[in-house]
């Protein structure tokens, strides 16, 4: 495979999102070994703002010209903010999808399902492996 | 198209030229019929249902029958060559069907004639039931299902309606695996239920531990049952299919089989008998009634004696037995506890008829047979090309298997390029990027239509690719060269969609 980005400051899930924590606010993307698995992504649908979500729970889907796949929060909580601009330009996910290609802001009620995650070696080492 | 090879696409073999839309061709006043004197009084059709928005094509029968002849000969179909597309089941069709089919005993039947005036199609109707029974092993079949995902959808409803009459209607969980037809997770979501999906072993079985865990957690009570393909969409068998359902069924859900590998297994495994409740058949795959265009299909659904008071009708039956002087006589039911009708009439009965002639023509050792040559094929392919091609699940497979469309010395070339240039050669591409667990996944299927000949080919064009991968990417890159139109653009197909022909306006919206 392909090289790929994973930034040491976040925390990823197995189902390729990453989670940025800022007190108790959770940003949710997905990585860069996501993005170049998927191709060009043409469609996405996420979750309104003052939806909540339970760990893991769907915040909403994403659609490239190879597959249509959920996406998933690791933490409870309430969506504060979505980046509706991927609505017209889900490509911004192929191009920045640690940056301008984040998904939805969760304020989390509680961060025990960060614990749970993958710190960026690990999740190398995941991919590597598949 | 084959000799194109030689020339690497590029060059001698010309594209074929596309052909105009109907509604392009043509001109005012042009008519393709010439219709007898009109023997009663003519009369002006109502002004308020006069259109003149509908831009209907105005052609003779000459322009008309070239338009579609032209168009049938850019098409690819299994009457041309290997149509190797994975989990389709792309075998020849045999012609003895459409004779059936054209009988004019069952072609000019009216769907409302009534039993007495229709014995002779319901009585095949009522033979098919049992057959499609014995070959899975199941106790009832109703045929009324119009497509493969309308006999998930009517299974789906019976396991609902079972639960329910049971006192247990808080069981709205369908566990699926995520190797699984996407059809399974939308089924599950229609008929008003929630999907849990379980991960795959290594071996690429379903992850019996993690479907352990679920049955014993939680949710345990609210498991309505599993839908599973088997053989898995990556064309193994699951090998722990057993303790897939003891787990299932001790959890008190009941178990689907996705029927659309059933190419795989008839006549050599009943999945009746391997404890599966209900499952769908596609006749238009396994059965060889026409499917890719050709359709309409066929989903039959096969259940236990438990679930047959659920079966969606109407199903074919014996309701006046037999006697010394009289043959049984058959009717139309609807079963006690039906879901109720999915269909109009009887299903798409000419699809009955198909798969009637099929089997009849195989008989019993001849079904075994279409099985092991199917899954002989199909190993035959994957034992050569592993040479070639990275083959991720090196084991024994059913009647297709996965290919990894990538190489580490190539980097830019990817399943779909392969499958572009597989074209150029002359052959149907693959399935690509299905099962979606699978990176870069090319599935082949070439069914037990095939011939070693046509089998070696296919196996030449994929090693001379694998070449061009190294040797000259750029030709992959840039397939298909010999088709008529060059590589589309995929995302802006998706996210630009423009129509070439208006659609018409409404009655009333217009001028």
């Amino acid at each position: 495979m392909g090289e790929w980005k994973t930034p040491a400051e976040l925390k990823y899930a197995d189902s390729d999102e990453w989670f940025a924590v800022d007190g108790n606010v959770v940003t949710i993307g997905i990585t860069d070994y996501a993005q170049d698995q998927l191709n060009d992504i043409v469609y996405v649908e996420f979750k309104d703002a003052g939806d909540s979500v339970d760990a893991g729970d769907s915040f909403g889907e994403v659609e490239s010209v190879k597959a249509a796949s959920e996406l998933y929060s690791a933490v409870p909580g309430e969506i504060i903010e979505v980046n509706t601009a991927l609505e017209d330009e889900p490509e911004v996910i192929n191009a920045d999808p640690f940056g301008a290609g984040w998904m939805v802001k969760i304020r989390a009620a509680d961060l025990q399902g960060i614990d749970g995650l993958m710190d960026a070696a690990a999740y190398d080492a995941y991919c590597d492996s598949r | 198209m084959q000799n194109a090879a030689a020339t690497n696409g590029a060059g001698a073999s010309q594209p074929k030229k596309l052909e105009p839309l109907i509604y392009d061709l043509g001109a005012p006043g042009r008519i393709g019929v010439n219709l007898p004197d009109c023997d009663v009084p003519k009369t002006a059709l109502p002004a308020d249902l006069l259109r003149a928005d509908l831009a209907l094509p105005e052609v003779g029968e000459v322009q008309v029958v070239r338009h579609f002849v032209k168009l049938s000969k850019l098409n690819y179909s299994i009457d041309q060559g290997l149509y190797p597309l994975g989990s389709c089941t792309m075998k020849y069709n045999p012609k003895i069907n459409e004779d059936a089919a054209r009988l004019p005993g069952f072609a000019q039947l009216h769907p409302l004639t009534d039993g007495d005036g229709a014995q002779g199609a319901l009585f095949l109707m009522h033979e098919l039931q049992t057959w499609l029974g014995e070959i899975s092993g199941f106790e009832a079949v109703s045929l009324s299902p119009a497509a493969g995902a309308q006999g998930e959808f009517a299974g789906i409803l019976m396991i609902r309606q079972y639960h329910i009459d049971r006192g247990e209607g808080q069981r709205d969980i369908i566990l699926v695996p995520n190797s699984a037809h996407g059809t399974n997770p939308a089924t599950v979501t229609m008929a008003g239920m929630s999907v849990r999906e379980l991960p795959a072993d290594a071996q690429g079985n379903v992850d019996l531990a993690a479907l352990r865990d679920v049955c014993a957690g939680d949710l345990r009570d609210r498991i309505a049952g599993m839908m599973i393909t088997v053989p898995s969409t990556l064309g193994l068998f699951e090998a722990t299919i057993l303790d897939v359902v003891e787990a299932v069924h001790d959890a008190g859900g009941l178990m689907y089989m996705d029927g659309a590998n059933m190419n795989a297994l008839m006549g050599a495994v009943k999945p009746g008998q391997l404890g599966f409740d209900v499952m769908h058949y596609n006749l238009h795959k396994t059965f060889s009634t026409p499917h890719g265009g050709g359709g309409p299909g066929s989903g039959a659904v096969g259940v236990t004696a438990a679930l047959a008071p659920y079966l969606p009708g109407p199903v074919v039956a014996v309701i006046e037995e037999e006697n010394e002087q009289e043959p049984p006589l058959y009717g139309l039911v609807m079963p006690e506890k039906s879901i109720g009708r999915l269909k109009a009439f009887q299903g798409n009965f000419g699809m009955h008829l198909r798969a009637y002639a099929y089997i009849r023509v195989y008989g019993d050792a001849g079904i075994r047979d279409v099985t092991r040559y199917a899954v002989l094929n199909a190993n035959y392919l994957r034992a050569r090309l592993m040479a070639t091609y990275k083959v991720p699940y090196p084991r024994y497979c059913g009647h297709e298997f996965v290919l990894e469309g990538h190489f580490d010395d190539a980097e830019d070339v990817h399943a779909l390029d392969i499958s572009k240039r597989l074209m150029d050669y002359g052959f149907h591409p693959p399935t690509n990027y299905f099962p979606l667990i699978m990176p870069e996944a090319l599935l082949i299927e070439p069914t037990e239509t095939e011939v070693k000949e046509d089998l070696d080919a296919f196996v030449a064009a994929m090693e001379r690719i694998a070449e061009e991968a190294r040797s000259e990417p750029e030709t992959l890159l840039n397939a298909p060269h010999t088709a008529p139109v060059r590589r589309l653009d995929e995302v802006k197909a998706v996210k630009e969609l423009v129509l070439c022909c208006a659609p018409a306006l409404p009655i009333g919206a217009r001028d």
